[in-house]
């Protein structure tokens, strides 16, 4: 493998890392059973109010600080419309991801252009001179090294520990998990503003380290929040899954661009937006498998033909959690 | 543990659900709660395990008081409910099920879980693989997971809400004998239901609730008559089975096979004669619901005809059905037959042939108190349908059906229902066979089946028994048939 897709393969690893925390701090909300919708504007405005902190305070972390706080705030305003005053969810979340966005861009105006910080490359002693590895790996920021820790940690709180368990059980059967001695509602909250956090902190991974400043409309950021919730589904709210499915969506945009020189045909504008659509064709894809429609026309097929797509469509699809948006009350 | 209700008092606004009970049971009393739906005895048990507090009154546990807040407390003081839907978590693993709500540190050990649920198994002999998923298994199979757990959490007094509900003969065989054990065990088992001869085979001593009343309790042996006055305050009996001269077949199945992902039904026959009554029975999952389904159209069948009177109906979509005079009622009633937040009325206006295109609400009114009278539901017409009852959405349910109509399909009729309830439906649901109406219905209810069918389906695992005769098959005969012996295939 020549030098210059190594280090290709090893930016698309460093731009998965926002999307990365955007679909696992999702995944997290929706096993609890809300959905955060507005995570589209979410990831704007904290793109914008990251940068603008970093900007004016000089400092990184009170960025990144910030960009978790608007999270976790504008998650609890979800969280609460649907707990507290049991609100639809899709619609407390679509126009907090409206408002967020324009809030972006309206208070972004005196920081456009404006230079900024930005997060500087940490390469791990020792393990960066491994070859390929290394440079695939361990020359990232820091920012990357957390979004491998997160994956892992939320893989392993969400299937391996008591907590995580319970996290499952109240998306799952909330009445359930209630006599088992959860604080659903309690629950529920804090995995919201957990969720919330993570997605609060993917805007400041931007416009502090992967495509660095504020350039308002024209910053390219818009539409990451719903790709994010696409991948969530994708990764059937499984962390693993879901970081694979970030790693694809970015692989594509990077060929998007890759290819672009040897296309000439081809509008670049084409190539530019073609991953958004096929991100969710493979979502349909993947769940082709719980439509009717497939299980008649795989019927007529030769028995042995028949068990083995249906076995490669049941491996893929996924079910969301069964308490997913309804709102949980004892009686 | 010996548990006592001391003056217990609930009401819910000016329902008095509660009024006054109390009850002592000593350890190693296997005790029945027996009353009709809403005479008070859900609510109590639901008081006992925590989900509601009393209004006044005590818990005594070994004679020392103690507060009941919330259903994990209950658990704390051994005290575990079994619900009559399973409450688990169908998604996920045996294993993991077990280990949520329990306490202890932030990794679980999977393994030592798993070995102490076989170890609890095989006193009982249950045979639950705890990698496999609870969707996977059977009501009967859920319930015995949910014994074994509360079991495992250390829990002194089981309470059972109407457990025999949905579960086969067999499961229910072992269930008793289950309860038994444990009771010999020294564990205080109540037992909630209005099924009165599984009381009367189960219980050491049979408490009897009426509209919010303890009104007595009685010990073996127990009289059947006196347990019914004390239940109703007066004595119905089931009435004499009468069957109608038959007529030309209206329902003609032949050679029908039917296949989900989950059964497959081979080469099905039946010819139903008009006005005749046949009963589905078989274990849940055996193939009778995807065979109804495909005679309310809601299912297409991969093979085979369906005729009703001489027409062809294979393939037609739901509508044809409808049209041709077949109606389906579903057994969940609250997801398939009715909509939540409608009032009786409005389902009304949705189940008439509508004409024109504003509702006559004056009209509407005056039909749906009209048929309010006629079907005895408790209820106003304003009243929605999630405020009814299970008896009462069931009766609002008949009284949607259209006139004439040429075959009805019924799931579990009288699931969840008191026994007036289902002898009320049952006598509408003759009237209809009078009017040349033929009925398919399932039950798990052994002897609903033989009691109200003129011939039985038994269904195994997808394959179809020859129809019996009901009035020459006894309870024995179709139990072996439906645990899948003697079936020729």
């Amino acid at each position: 493998m020549d030098n210059n897709t190594l280090v290709g393969l090893a930016g698309i690893l460093a731009s998965a890392a926002p999307v990365v925390f955007a679909a696992i701090g999702e995944t997290i909300t929706e096993r609890a059973g809300i959905t955060n919708l507005s995570i589209n504007g979410l990831i704007l405005l904290t793109a914008m109010a990251g940068f603008a902190t970093s900007v004016t305070t000089g400092s990184l972390l009170l960025g990144f600080l910030v960009g978790a706080l608007i999270g976790a705030f504008v998650s609890l305003i979800v969280a609460f419309s649907s707990i507290a005053l049991k609100q639809s969810q899709v619609a407390v979340g679509f126009v907090l991801a409206l408002m967020s966005r324009d809030l972006s861009y309206f208070l972004g105006n005196p920081y456009m252009g404006l230079s900024g910080p930005r997060v500087p490359s940490l390469p791990i002693p020792v393990l960066a001179d491994i070859p390929v590895v290394g440079v695939l790996f361990f020359r990232q920021d820091i920012l990357v090294y957390s979004s491998y820790i997160l994956i892992a940690v939320a893989y392993i709180f969400v299937f391996k520990t008591r907590p995580g368990l319970m996290l499952q059980g109240i998306g799952e059967q909330p009445a359930t998990a209630y006599v088992r001695g959860a604080n659903v509602n309690r629950l529920r909250y804090i995995y919201t503003i957990i969720g919330g956090a993570l997605v609060g902190l993917a805007g400041p991974m931007y416009s502090l380290s992967v495509k660095v400043g504020w350039k308002g409309t024209i910053t390219g950021l818009d539409g990451i929040g719903w790709i994010a919730l696409a991948i969530t589904i994708f990764g059937g709210w499984n962390p693993l899954r879901a970081a694979f499915g970030a790693y694809l969506f970015v692989l594509l945009q990077w060929l998007g661009l890759v290819l672009q020189p040897s296309l000439p045909n081809i509008p670049s504008q084409v190539l530019q937006v073609a991953p958004f659509p096929l991100m969710i064709l493979t979502l349909l894809l993947v769940n082709l498998g719980n439509s009717e429609w497939v299980d008649r026309t795989l019927a007529g097929l030769p028995e042995e033909v028949r068990r083995l797509i249906a076995k490669v469509l049941r491996a893929m699809r996924t079910t969301p959690p069964a308490a997913l948006g309804i709102p949980f009350e004892n009686e | 543990m010996n548990v006592e209700l001391v003056h217990i008092h609930k009401s819910f606004g000016v329902v008095h659900a509660n009024n006054d009970i109390s009850i002592s049971i000593k350890s190693g009393v296997i005790q029945g709660i027996l009353g009709e739906n809403g005479a008070g005895k859900s609510t109590l048990m639901k008081v006992l395990s925590g989900f509601i507090q009393a209004d006044s009154g005590d818990i005594l546990l070994d004679g020392k008081a103690v507060r009941i807040n919330t259903p994990s407390d209950a658990i704390r003081h051994g005290i575990g409910m079994l619900h009559q839907d399973p409450l688990d978590f169908p998604p996920m693993k045996i294993v993991d099920n077990m280990l949520i709500g329990h306490d202890g540190g932030l990794f679980p050990n999977r393994r030592e879980v798993s070995k102490s649920l076989k170890e609890l198994q095989a006193q009982f002999g249950f045979n639950l693989d705890p990698e496999t998923y609870v969707d996977s298994l059977t009501v009967g199979e859920r319930q015995q997971l949910e014994i074994l757990r509360l079991l495992w959490l250390g829990a002194r007094v089981l309470i059972l809400d109407e457990p025999t509900t949905g579960i086969s003969a067999s499961q229910k065989e072992k269930l008793f004998e289950t309860l038994k054990k444990l009771a010999e065990q020294g564990m205080v088992i109540i037992f909630v239901s209005h099924k009165l001869e599984d009381v009367e085979g189960l219980c050491h001593k049979i408490a009897v609730f009426r509209q919010g009343s303890l009104v007595g309790e009685t010990a073996p042996p127990y009289n059947t008559d006196n347990l019914v006055e004390m239940m109703f305050g007066k004595v119905i009996s089931l009435d004499e089975k009468t069957r109608l001269e038959n007529c030309e077949p209206a329902m003609e199945i032949s050679n029908l096979s039917i296949e989900d992902n989950r059964i497959q039904i081979r080469n099905a026959n039946l010819t139903v004669n008009c006005g005749e009554v046949i009963g589905l029975a078989g274990m849940e999952g055996s193939g009778q619901r995807q065979f109804l389904r495909a005679l309310a159209g809601l299912m297409r069948p991969v093979g085979g005809d369906l005729r009703l009177s001489g027409k062809r109906l294979t393939g037609k979509p739901y509508h044809s059905f409808q049209d041709a005079g077949i109606s389906y009622v579903p057994a969940s009633r609250m997801e398939e037959g009715l909509i939540p937040g409608l009032s009786i009325t409005e389902h009304f206006i949705l189940s008439e042939d509508q004409s024109g295109f504003f509702i006559d609400r004056e009209k509407a009114v005056t039909i749906s108190r009209e048929r309010i009278n006629t079907f005895n539901i408790k209820g106003e017409p304003v009243t929605r349908v999630e405020a009814l009852s299970g008896g009462n959405q069931q009766r609002a349910l008949l009284a949607m059906l259209r006139t004439p109509l040429r075959l009805l399909l019924l799931e579990h009729p009288t699931r969840g229902l008191d026994i007036e309830s289902s002898i009320w439906i049952w006598s509408q649901l003759k009237d209809r066979c009078k009017q040349k109406t033929c009925i398919v219905f399932i039950s798990a209810d052994l002897e609903e089946v033989l009691h109200y069918s003129d011939r039985i389906l038994v269904f195994y695992n997808g394959k179809v028994s020859q129809p019996l005769d009901a009035a020459a098959t006894t309870v024995d005969q179709l139990g072996q048939l439906i645990g899948g012996k003697g079936f020729q295939c």
